[in-house]
């Protein structure tokens, strides 16, 4: 199975490499996004970070460069995409899913180890979680406010599209404590919370390792082949 | 040449937590009658083009393609002549 990580000015792409590296022994590679051909990876991890200064809005440049269209095209062919924290802001911009981001409804930039509850494991990223589960991730945002409509609220719960959700305390004022959610198909997940910064115990959790090996799963038993 | 303003603003569904941080030290410093602020965005574009008109109407397009974010804001703009 092979990663690709699409690096934009002010990424911090590392951290998904090294989850990829260190958790699944897998090929990974970072990607310029001036290139627009991902056509020879499986999955595409979009990193947390600020790309381009955050200027306009978190994410909205990146949304609009040339790697996206990659993107788009391995999203409608199937393959599994994830937007971690600025990943999940691109994903958003890019229409891939979803909502839009506002501000922390306090203003702050929170960083901290959230308690999230695994809402969904009917989906390539959370099948080794129990739905339920109480999984502590490390957040890291000013604008992880995740915002839509009732109209499209009623579509994420009607389609089960809702795959984390804050528990004890909402860090950011999201929708009905919204932490993370994926397309109507399933393979594109979008998610605030940062589970490659949760794979070793001195990390303070390692509680992100069963999301990257559930894809490794998902993506042997639908025909992978190393 | 042409000048575009466009005004970039939260719709008016959408919470604005900086306007209600800004509302609230305006109470500090005594407005007590501030009832809202809401913050926006405000861009200047400058633009080639043979007519008004079509620089107008690559000003909606650039908005609705990027300079603004259709789920929670809205967009207006005004575009003029400059030498």
């Amino acid at each position: 199975m092979r990663f690709a990580v699409p690096v934009f000015p002010g990424s911090n792409d590392m951290d998904a490499v090294h989850a990829i590296e260190d958790v699944l022994e897998r090929p990974v590679t970072a990607v310029w996004h001036h290139e627009s051909d991902l056509s020879q990876y499986d999955a595409i991890i979009i990193p947390g970070g600020c790309s381009y200064g955050d200027y306009l809005r978190p994410g909205a440049l990146a949304a609009r460069s040339p790697i996206m269209e990659g993107v788009q095209k391995a999203a409608e062919q199937g393959k599994l995409v994830i937007g971690i924290s600025n990943g999940f802001q691109i994903l958003l911009e890019s229409g891939l899913l979803p909502g839009a981001m506002r501000k922390n409804d306090h203003l702050q930039f929170r960083c901290d180890i959230a308690t999230l509850i695994v809402e969904n494991n009917q989906n390539p990223f959370t099948g080794h979680y129990q739905v339920g589960e109480r999984i502590r991730i490390p957040i890291a945002h000013a604008q992880g406010n995740y915002y839509c409509d009732e109209q499209t609220l009623a579509e994420l719960k009607k389609n089960n599209q809702i795959v984390f959700k804050y528990v004890d305390e909402n860090p950011n004022g999201s929708v009905e404590g919204i932490a993370g959610i994926c397309n109507k198909r399933g393979n594109v997940l979008g998610m605030m919370p940062h589970p490659e910064r949760a794979i070793v115990d001195w990390m303070g959790t390692s509680d992100g390792v069963k999301l990257f090996t559930s894809m490794l799963r998902y993506w042997e038993e639908n025909g992978g082949a190393e | 040449m042409f000048k575009a303003i466009i005004y970039v603003t939260l719709k008016e569904s959408v919470l604005d937590p900086q306007g209600v941080a800004v509302q609230g030290s305006l109470h500090t410093l005594g407005f007590a009658n501030v009832k809202e602020v809401r913050i926006g965005k405000r861009l200047e574009v400058l633009v080639e083009g043979e007519s008004k008109q079509q620089a107008e109407e690559q000003v909606k397009v650039m908005c609705e393609k990027l300079l603004a974010n259709p789920v929670i804001e809205n967009y207006t703009y005004e575009v003029e002549e400059v030498a």
